[in-house]
């Protein structure tokens, strides 16, 4: 189990990148570039909220996971 | 409430009831003040947020997304470090009163014609205060009472708290439901939308004289008195790797999966029924309150039998079900009100038009045509279609169309309805039942209150609260994406596109599940257990 852990890791960490790109660049990009001032605040939020949390912190999940910090025994 | 040898004494049942009691009436209160805006917010919109005016449609925005997505975890930070450093109880009382406070002053506001912008900017004010109240509410009341409960009855006596979450959205669906039967449609529109605002000053004065006798939670006197308080919550909570990979672990590995199962569950379906069924508005909230009110005996249900059989296993089983049946579930919701593969009777169908004068301009109009085609079908459904055409004073132009449709299903259909709605609530309780002993099991005490807050807030109001927006925006992409395949005579690239929003959920749930199941152990929960009575006996 702890080596599908280590494994798994690496998919959070693709994952969180995928999010990231698309909440920044298929998201938040345009709504900034519309200069339409409801899709501003989306855009931030996008970017400074949605961004940090789930891309941020399924980043550092797959990292610890990856570095066994989720192994059996740690737990 | 402690042993002499410092271990856990449980309260009599008489005491541990009144603790649930408190802890459970205050949060429902607190959800039904929450909701109460929500659902009125197409009224609320059109008082303080006129649409053709684009800062205030700015404010609008902020206040929906602002509420919903950044200040509820904002929320959770701010009274959970508050609860870990000066009580639960005290916290508790302030997050109720906020709450309490804000809905009352948005009942008292002047409308935007009275006081121009101060209205919305002091509805913006408010509704800002209602998210942070609503983030430190909740985890203070779950440790509340997970902290006087028996640690083998932790599930069932927590899940009282669950309920609260549904209950509240019934409450506040049978108030406004209520108010606006009491009036006519004129009035309600007037001053009545503010009775449901105004009226939570009683359940807040009521619920806080009740917590105010309540006792301290007997854990967190016993780290107070012994000077084991945490000096720095946050630093320790999210600072220290050990203690922050469980604040991700919970947040990924379940708050996340029933953030969503709880949102798909009970506002998306909604916002299904309503909008891409065009099923009549008091009948979609029949249904929903119905399966509601059905299933809400089983949070304590499933929180009792996660005592039995441990939390993961039943949240577990509740995301994979969601996962698994979403499709056929919305599937038939869909085909029970397509008035496409039912018969419409030629007796039945009629059409009229009038035309008449506008109260206020609209879209630059004084006067509007509107167009009424009225079907029955062969089991009785009926359809009522209304288009209206706003017209140039001028030139007599149309310069903007509104349609608008409504089903009106028979009994039979709204049974099933309510049996489809009532299994994706059931998932909810599968997964929101056990989740309060769950989060609180995986923290120590002295950082509890804040460690359990945050991902339980941002599970439920970041990956939750944007199921019904990013949903809706998928269906209406597919929509759209036929519409123009369709257009061009090409073959259409959607074959259901009224399904696609549910990919959201899918994902979102089958990561929270895959996590959960591979990642999260029975252990956490009993080693938890073990340190929390640890803490009790022997620090």
């Amino acid at each position: 189990m702890n080596s599908i852990k280590k494994y798994l890791g690496i998919l959070w960490i693709i994952l969180a990148l995928v999010a990231g790109y698309y909440l920044i660049v298929s998201q938040a990009i345009p709504q900034f570039r519309s200069g339409n001032p409801e899709d501003l605040v989306p855009a931030i939020v996008y970017t400074f909220v949605l961004m940090p949390i789930i891309s941020g912190g399924l980043l550092i999940f797959g990292w610890y996971s990856l570095k066994g910090e989720y192994d059996s025994e740690k737990m | 409430m402690m042993k002499e040898n410092g271990s856990l004494e449980v309260p009599p049942a008489k005491g541990l009831w009144k603790v649930i009691g408190a802890s459970s009436l205050g949060t429902l209160i607190e959800w039904y003040d929450f909701y109460i805006f929500g659902s009125l917010a197409v009224i609320i919109s059109t008082k303080f947020f006129p649409a053709d005016n684009p800062t205030a449609a700015f404010l609008s925005t902020l206040a929906t997304f602002a509420a919903g997505f950044v200040v509820r975890p904002f929320g959770a930070l701010f009274f959970g470090r508050l609860g870990d450093m000066i009580g639960r109880k005290y916290t508790f009382m302030v997050t109720l009163l906020i709450m309490g406070l804000s809905t009352v002053a948005i009942g008292l506001i002047p409308e935007y014609k009275t006081i121009g912008f101060l209205a919305p900017i002091l509805v913006l004010v408010l509704r800002l205060l209602q998210g942070l109240a609503l983030g430190g509410e909740y985890g203070g009341a779950a440790t509340y009472v997970a902290e006087h409960a028996e640690p083998h009855r932790r599930g069932e006596r927590t899940s009282w708290i669950q309920t609260t979450a549904s209950f509240g959205l019934f409450i506040s669906l049978a108030v406004i439901l209520l108010t606006r039967k009491s009036m006519s449609d004129e009035a309600f529109m007037d001053w009545g939308w503010r009775v449901p605002f105004l009226i939570s000053v009683i359940m807040v004065v009521v619920s806080y004289f009740i917590r105010k006798n309540m006792d301290e939670s007997p854990l967190f006197k016993k780290i107070k008195d012994e000077g084991k308080i945490s000096a720095n919550p946050l630093k320790e909570s999210f600072g220290h790797k050990f203690n922050f990979k469980f604040v991700l672990l919970a947040l990924f590995g379940a708050a996340m999966g029933q953030g969503v199962v709880f949102y798909t569950g009970q506002f998306y379906t909604l916002s299904f029924l309503q909008r891409v069924c065009n099923i009549d508005f008091d009948q979609t909230n029949y249904i929903l309150g119905i399966a509601i009110f059905f299933g809400t005996g089983l949070f304590i249900f499933f929180g009792w039998l996660s005592d039995k059989v441990g939390r993961k296993a039943i949240m577990m089983t509740g995301m994979i079900l969601a996962v698994l049946t979403y499709r056929p579930i919305y599937e038939k919701i869909y085909n029970l009100a397509d008035t496409s593969k039912k018969q419409e009777t030629v007796e039945g169908f009629n059409t009229s038009k009038k035309r008449e004068k506008l109260l206020q301009e609209d879209y630059g109009a004084k006067e509007v045509i509107i167009t009424t085609k009225h079907s029955v079908y062969d089991d009785g459904t009926e359809k009522k279609e209304v288009i209206k055409e706003y017209l140039n004073p001028l030139t007599e132009e149309v310069v903007h169309t509104e349609n608008s449709t409504a089903i009106h299903l028979i009994p039979k259909d709204i049974w099933q309805l309510i049996a489809l709605v009532f299994l994706q609530v059931m998932y909810v309780t599968m997964v929101y039942g056990p989740i309060a002993a769950f989060l609180v099991e995986m923290f120590p005490v002295n950082i509890r209150y804040t460690s359990m807050s945050l991902p339980y807030h941002i599970g439920n109001g970041i990956f939750g609260g944007l199921m019904p927006t990013v949903a809706t925006y998928l269906v209406a992409r597919a929509q759209t994406a036929n519409t123009i395949a369709a257009q061009a005579g090409k073959d259409l690239p959607f074959d259901k596109p009224y399904l696609e929003g549910l990919w959201y959920p899918i994902i979102i749930i089958g990561v929270s599940f895959i996590i959960g199941i591979i990642y999260i152990t029975n252990k956490n929960a009993e080693k938890a257990v073990n340190t929390l009575n640890k803490s009790t006996n022997d620090e």
